[in-house]
């Protein structure tokens, strides 16, 4: 992968196929310490001891189209290459949460790249799904929460093209501002 | 700065719209593959350039989904448009430009862009 922007894309979708109704996706960075968390939680399905055990193995997979899966594994390269780690907590029934830690000094880290495109794909595809994104930067935080923006759009689908550009740039202004702030 | 007073104003306009476009009969399909082969393969851009030309275009008639692996990822990204009453066209190794010619040539004009499909590339 490209972008880790786009290992989320992916992870998420395991959360969609999961039949989550709320999935929360979460950047945290720290400038000070250099240090980047992703995070995709969901309250899907979740996972049984057995297949938290076996679900970084690139060899397991609950498809049965293949014998590979290679998202969580790939995830977890990206992170473990800039000395990070990646961590999964799932409970039948409750939900799925992953998380990488990136060092984001280290020459091998993956530039985090496009993550507005994710969120706004994820939101635009997925209409019963309702997504929270959280965006740290130090201390500043901006969230954006669709079941908000649902309250006031009514029964006017997020995937109009004009709600979708408007989603876009409104996450694009309040996560750039994050960053200019503070610098 | 966006505020979301100001998406209380678009939701207006978005639903006038609505209404005009409910009358829209058969419904054609672009489903692009998203599962991880595609996402490495580059499925996110060639998405969006989909979902850009087809609103750039007025194209209310089609719709932009995703879907999983479709069991070809070398192949990847692949891109399958279904017209009603006709039989799917399935576009293998596709990028943005590519895109742009399956949306002017094969859902604006009806000619499907037989050298990108995956019946060329078997051959």
């Amino acid at each position: 992968m490209r972008e880790l922007s786009l290992n989320v894309l992916d992870i998420a979708q395991n959360s969609v196929s999961a039949a989550a109704t709320l999935i929360e996706l979460v950047v945290c960075e720290n400038r000070q310490t250099h240090d980047l968390m992703l995070g995709i939680y969901d309250n899907g399905k979740g996972m049984t001891q057995e297949q938290l055990d076996a679900v970084r193995d690139p060899f397991f997979t609950t498809r049965t189209t293949r014998k590979v899966g290679m998202g969580v594994p790939l995830f977890k390269m990206a992170a473990e290459m800039t000395g990070g780690s990646l961590t999964i907590e799932s409970e039948v029934g409750v939900g799925t949460k992953v998380r990488a830690f990136f060092k984001t000094d280290h020459v091998d880290f993956t530039p985090l790249g496009d993550m507005t495109d994710t969120v706004v794909m994820l939101i635009t595809m997925n209409l019963h799904i309702d997504f929270v994104y959280r965006y740290q930067v130090d201390e500043e935080v901006f969230v954006l929460d669709t079941r908000r923006l649902k309250e006031i759009l009514g029964d006017v689908p997020l995937n109009d093209p004009g709600i979708a550009h408007w989603i876009k740039d409104y996450i694009n202004e309040n996560t750039a501002k994050l960053t200019e702030v503070q610098e | 700065m966006k505020s979301l007073e100001e998406l209380m104003a678009l939701r207006d306009a978005a639903k006038a719209k609505m209404t005009a476009r409910d009358d829209s009969t058969a419904v054609t399909r672009v489903v692009v593959g998203m599962a991880t082969c595609g996402i490495a393969a580059g499925a996110r851009p060639v998405m969006n350039k989909f979902s850009e030309e087809i609103e750039k275009r007025g194209l209310t008639n089609v719709t932009v989904a995703q879907t999983g692996c479709i069991g070809m990822c070398q192949y990847e990204p692949i891109v399958e448009v279904t017209e009603p009453g006709k039989e799917k066209v399935t576009y293998v190794l596709m990028n943005p430009e590519k895109a742009v010619k399956v949306v002017v040539d094969h859902l604006v004009n009806g000619n499907p862009v037989t050298e990108y499909t995956v019946g060329a590339i078997k051959k």
